[in-house]
């Protein structure tokens, strides 16, 4: 007995420290690892899907049907490819994309921001396919957010994903409350949207209803229309993608938050914006109980259904009459991991994706967006009248007034989740004023930028 | 890490005549038990000296991880509201049940006895994700809460609940406090139960009443099963994580963000691996600081 006391402490010594030498032998990581996935940039002669059956392994995005409809699509016309697809939602794809590109590499997946995911090597350099399918030909701005440079700043350098189609945002407003207050036609001034907005205020109405609850950072839509309305879209996009020495604590930026601030403090949104969800926002201007949101045009196809003939969409409309516009546009991001078995019919599909015929049918329809591809490429009839059109129409002009900015939210990997979303909802509760608002989200941008 | 060191040697000083042939019969369960809690708390500790991402290199950087804890005004917030949501999670409902258990053993014997423990121990059953979905439609702008505030003309008080800076908190709590009044309650009772009859009879002989024999016999006999409540409701407090996930994800403004969420952000949206292994670890060891003393305070008279 006495031996057996004397012993038990030691024993457990023994095996804590076992386990510690064990477990901490060596350094968690490595980065032995893919060291060559970057280097592969040769031009890729024959990427096609071969003649043998190949089995794709997709991680899409869960609720929305497009890579659905077009991956069905393209095994009618390809029957010897089938694909095996995992669906989550885009948060918990944001959260797995770095773990599940490394363990269990898919040929093809839905990506969130991707300056990360390059700078650890888990994402297969397209610039060789970019080269064979001509992808490089393509009005540059469509693929110019999904470059990444060896400096780890974006919008420029080798390609490493590629869009099936390519989203625009704006205002979306219900026509017969539009009626109601006597808008005829959308804003052509932001001082015009400034007076509609009174006005339906004054009339009674919830002017706007947007989300900004939990871990929603929703005002950031029309914050960053504002910005653009105020400044250059460009300078922002320069923030977007971590250009060494760009700030968002703008002059003109500050200018756009304290609009912002007055919108909220006119009563302009509904007051329980910081309890509402993306869920509740679409409902209530499904049901009609405010006239806008600021959203994007996934909602298009949804919208045409169920408010048909009812909903309207414009874009932010300039703060000088006649000037430039600009919308948050970005593509629906897929990439191939470095480490994908069938990378090159991986590549095929997303060629085909933009370049099929019945692909760009279904990009529309069902996407609700602006396929990607050459700009005189084929385009699908779309009915008059209908939110699609007005947002294909739309990208029309943001091309012209070359006006596409990416989100503000896409600058690094956390700055939605730890910057934007609490700052906004503390602007929207009057704890933060526009000033610190943005130099906080500045300091965290630079300190997220260094790691 | 001393910290499960302590925690074994209590479990262990209660059986004194263990050969070394028990360890066989106890192997499957320390196997088990070292590869999926003793291997991942090593591990933890020693991420938390890292700076680490989770997929590329690491660099070794000592205690600058901890020095952060204390230095990040937002990571210390943090601990604080988790010591606010102790209240919710602990002290009401430890005094709830306290209050309803005494109650319902006034009334043992009736039906209306077994309908009320029922009911009470049923958000229990519940997941608590569901418990969460449910609050925050109760307490929605257009929710339950508000409908019977405005029915009944406090029309002026009504808010979105959990979307306000000054009762997002508060709420959070009620939906612990909720959950968490039933396990004390059928805690508290078993404990009432096998206080000796006899106690009661010679009190009330003696001339005292409910209040008297409560606070006399039932308060004093209940100090194990209240220390066992404490303990449990703190750990609830200290490590919550899926009420405020489901109800608030920390918003609005990082007004109900807990450890357990900032871990959880750190490691998954930052990537921060490093920074969140060495919160993990902090929040151990708080927990650890918080329940000892409350084990050892309730302990000592009934031994």
């Amino acid at each position: 007995m006495a031996h057996g006391l004397i012993n038990r402490p030691l024993i457990t010594a023994v095996t804590l420290a076992a386990l510690l030498t064990t477990a901490a032998c060596s350094a968690p990581g490595s980065d032995s690892d893919t060291g060559g996935a970057n280097a592969s940039a040769a031009p890729v002669t024959s990427a096609t899907c071969g003649t043998g059956p190949v089995t794709l392994k997709g991680y899409f995005e869960t609720g929305f049907p497009l890579p659905k409809s077009l991956s069905d699509e393209f095994t009618k016309q390809y029957p010897n490819v089938k694909f095996d697809i995992r669906e989550d939602q885009f948060a918990v794809i944001t959260q797995n994309a770095p773990r599940v590109l490394a363990d269990d590499p898919p040929d093809l997946m839905r990506l969130p921001q991707v300056s990360e995911l390059v700078k650890d090597n888990l994402l297969k350099n397209l610039d060789g396919y970019a080269t064979a399918f001509g992808w490089d030909k393509w009005p540059a701005s469509q693929l110019e957010q999904m470059r990444v440079s060896s400096a780890g700043e974006r919008g420029s350098g080798p390609l490493y994903a590629m869009g099936l189609n390519f989203s625009m945002t704006g205002v979306f407003y219900n026509k017969k409350l539009a009626a109601q207050i006597g808008m005829t036609q959308p804003p052509a001034t932001l001082a015009d949207f400034d007076t509609l907005l009174q006005k339906a205020k004054a009339a009674g109405l919830v002017p706007i209803n947007q989300f900004n609850g939990g871990a929603t950072g929703g005002l950031a839509f029309p914050l960053q229309n504002l910005m653009a309305s105020y400044g250059d879209p460009a300078a922002i996009n320069q923030w977007i993608y971590q250009k060494s020495g760009a700030t968002i604590d703008t002059p003109a930026n500050l200018q756009a938050t304290q609009h912002l601030e007055k919108w909220l403090k006119a009563g302009y949104f509904s007051s329980d914006i910081n309890s509402q969800d993306y869920a509740t926002m679409m409902s209530r201007f499904i049901g009609g109980k405010n006239l806008f949101i600021f959203d994007g045009d996934w909602e298009s196809g949804n919208l045409d259904k169920q408010m048909a003939g009812n909903a309207g969409f414009f874009l932010m409309p300039p703060a000088q009459a006649g000037g430039k516009q600009a919308a948050m546009s970005a593509p629906l991001t897929y990439g191939i991991s470095s480490k994908a078995k069938n990378a090159d019919c991986a590549a095929f599909f997303l060629n085909w994706v933009a370049t099929n015929q019945q692909a760009r049918d279904i990009a529309v329809k069902v996407g609700g967006s602006h396929p990607m591809g050459p700009s005189d490429a084929y385009m699908p009839a779309v009915q008059e009248g209908t939110v699609t059109a007005s947002t294909l129409t739309a990208g029309a002009t943001i091309g012209k007034d070359n006006g596409a900015m990416d989100f503000i939210a896409n600058a690094t990997g956390a700055i939605y989740a730890k910057s934007w979303t609490p700052q906004l909802q503390k602007l929207a509760a009057g704890q933060q004023t526009p000033d610190a608002l943005l130099k906080s989200v500045q300091k965290d941008y630079e300190t997220q930028v260094k790691n | 890490m001393p910290e499960p060191i302590t925690g074994r040697r209590a479990r262990r000083a209660r059986r004194p005549r263990a050969a070394w042939l028990g360890w066989l019969f106890a192997a499957p369960a320390v196997v088990m038990y070292a590869a999926f809690v003793l291997r991942p708390l090593t591990l933890t500790v020693q991420y938390s000296f890292y700076d680490w991402n989770g997929i590329g290199a690491s660099k070794w950087v000592g205690l600058d991880n901890y020095r952060r804890l204390f230095t990040d005004s937002e990571l210390f917030a943090t601990i604080v509201h988790a010591f606010e949501l102790i209240v919710f999670f602990s002290f009401v409902p430890v005094l709830l049940g306290l209050f309803v258990a005494a109650t319902i053993r006034g009334i043992a014997t009736s039906r209306l006895a077994t309908v009320a423990r029922t009911v009470l121990f049923l958000p229990q059953v519940i997941p608590l994700v569901a418990a969460g979905i449910m609050w925050s439609w109760l307490l929605s702008s257009t929710g339950l809460a508000n409908e019977l505030l405005s029915a009944v003309g406090l029309g002026r008080l009504t808010r979105a609940w959990l979307g306000e800076f000054g009762t997002a908190l508060p709420a959070v709590g009620i939906i612990g406090a909720w959950v968490l009044v039933g396990l004390c309650t059928l805690l508290l009772l078993a404990g009432m139960s096998k206080i000796d009859p006899a106690l009661y009879e010679a009190a009330r002989l003696d001339g005292a009443g409910p209040v008297r024999e409560f606070f006399s016999i039932t308060l004093p006999s209940l100090r194990q099963e209240i220390g066992v409540s404490v303990t449990v409701t703190v750990i609830a407090a200290l490590a919550s994580f899926d009420i405020v996930y489901i109800a608030t994800q920390g918003g609005p403004g990082n007004s109900t963000m807990v450890p357990g969420l900032e871990i959880y952000y750190l490691a998954f949206s930052e990537r921060e691996i490093g920074m969140a292994s060495a919160l993990a670890v902090a929040l151990v060891i708080l927990v650890l600081a918080c329940v000892l003393p409350v084990q050892r305070l309730t302990r000592d008279g009934s031994r």
